[in-house]
């Protein structure tokens, strides 16, 4: 198997409800090292449920799911999330640390990082993200697109085999949304393995090897961003995207 | 009178830390602790809270030592205080973890840290600063509430100002001077820790709105 057909996420079967609210139904599906994946789907479809299965935030009720051929389980989460970035919505910035400590933390108190090197690194992710200036501003003081930008450098400083993304954008003024779509679109340039929720269409279409489209639990259509928005499988699949691209605009990139 | 005060600080500073010392694993299990630790918790709280101070204090000191437990007055004290301001405390700490946004949970714990170190690290350098406030408050109440070890014989503030009195008889001022200290103490505990506060204060954490 060549280096690029390595698999890094496999997700089998998975199952998931909250009381008799059956959430996830069985959704299979995997990641090639450095593929992007784009998940869309209406509101409650049970798409962040599925990402917060990968790293237990949330725990599934059934079904398997492996990160580089090792089966992800109870046990072995705390090593398996140093693995697994997680961009969340609200940022969930640490606020009583500044944005270098933000990135910081995880490399002295998980990773148990020498204090030098983790600064080092800790800086070089901010420097990534266009925010050596910021380094050291707590998160009140800054911005949306700011903080959220801090928020990938956080999950970049762990060096992880994965990063999962949930709806990034969403919680951004429109005008803020450019600034972090830009780091992910370069992240994926550099080959990270990216699994993400977002309606951005412009991103999808551009960035994606591939976009999901889940609807009440299952997965309706996968296939690359070409397919989906010409092709089609399903008029489902052709009415959401239409509906998206109403929405959210073309994005002209 | 010097050495009255002197005790009296020492009661409030070893009930508070022992308050202290109970309420954030308290706390901490009252939030994410299984279900029946939670439960007994709260009831734990609602019977400390109910029975007045002084029932706790001679509960120990003369009840106790009939099961084979035996105090001093000092530390009957401290641990009738402590255990009283451990159900105040923990409230006040529940309250400030609660106010910390789940997500910053969430994130602690995708970056690999267990749920103790996430709140180690994370929720209570917070919490700490989000509890400074209601805390004064809390000690200005216990080192109040230290008088009452007089009854145990402990000789703090006011019993030393009874002796002062049964040998001056002229309890109008002496009263009036027990009272004086105690309002000193309690402001210098207040001007402290509004000192700690704003020396602590981080932009955007709880503080700044109190201001507003
Ligand atoms: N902790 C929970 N307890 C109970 N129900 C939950 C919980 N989390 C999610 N749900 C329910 O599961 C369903 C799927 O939620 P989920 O957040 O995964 O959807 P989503 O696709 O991410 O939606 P959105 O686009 O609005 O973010 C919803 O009906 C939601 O109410
Ligand atoms: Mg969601």
């Amino acid at each position: 198997m060549s280096e690029e057909k390595k698999t890094i996420l496999k997700i089998e079967d998975l199952h998931k409800s909250f009381g008799d609210n059956e959430v996830l139904k069985g959704v299979s599906l995997s990641l090639n090292k450095g593929e992007n994946k784009v998940i869309i789907g209406p509101s409650g479809t049970g798409k962040s449920t599925l990402l917060n299965n990968v790293n237990r935030l949330v725990p599934p009720d059934r079904g398997r799911i492996y990160l580089d051929g090792e089966e992800i389980t109870s046990q072995n989460i705390n090593k398996m999330r140093q693995e697994i970035g997680f961009v969340f919505q609200d940022f969930g910035l640490f606020n009583h640390l500044t944005a270098l400590g933000n990135v910081k933390v995880g490399l002295t108190k998980v990773k148990k990082m020498d204090k030098q090197d983790a600064q080092d690194l800790a800086m070089e992710e901010l420097r990534r993200v266009g925010l050596e200036e910021s380094a050291e501003q707590y998160p009140a003081e800054l911005s949306g697109g700011q903080k959220q930008r801090v928020g990938i450098a956080r999950a970049l400083a762990m060096q992880p085999k994965l990063i999962l993304f949930d709806e990034p954008t969403s919680a951004l003024d429109p005008e803020l949304i450019g600034e972090v779509l830009n780091v992910m679109k370069n992240l994926a340039k550099e080959g990270m393995t990216m699994l993400v929720v977002t309606h951005e269409m412009g991103f999808a279409r551009t960035v994606s090897d591939e976009i999901i489209f889940m609807e009440n639990g299952y997965i309706v259509e996968q296939g690359p961003p070409k397919q989906l928005f010409n092709n089609p499988d399903t008029e489902r699949t052709r009415e959401f995207l239409f509906k998206l691209t109403e929405l959210y605009g073309e994005g002209d990139e | 009178m010097l050495g009255g005060a002197l005790v009296t600080i020492r009661l409030t500073f070893f009930s508070l830390l022992l308050g202290l010392a109970l309420a954030i694993p308290i706390a901490f299990l009252q939030i994410y602790g299984p279900k029946v630790v939670r439960r007994f918790i709260s009831v734990y709280e609602r019977v400390v809270r109910s029975i007045p101070l002084l029932v706790i204090l001679f509960l120990i000191f003369y009840g106790f030592p009939r099961a084979g437990i035996n105090f001093p007055a000092f530390a009957a004290a401290v641990l009738g205080i402590g255990i009283r301001s451990s159900a105040y405390q923990s409230q006040i700490f529940k309250g400030a973890i609660q106010s910390i946004s789940g997500s910053q949970m969430k994130a602690a714990l995708s970056l690999g840290m267990t749920s103790l170190q996430s709140f180690k690290n994370i929720i209570l350098p917070q919490s700490i600063r989000i509890a400074i406030p209601p805390m004064a408050n809390e000690s200005a109440i216990v080192l109040k509430d230290t008088s009452l070890a007089y009854a145990l014989g402990v000789i703090e503030l006011l019993r030393q100002g009874g002796y002062i009195i049964s040998t001056t008889y002229r309890p109008l001022p002496i009263y009036l001077a027990v009272a004086g200290v105690y309002l000193v103490m309690t402001l210098t505990i207040n001007i402290t820790l509004n000192k700690f506060e704003k020396r602590l204060k981080i932009p955007g954490i709880g503080i700044e709105e109190r201001v507003r």
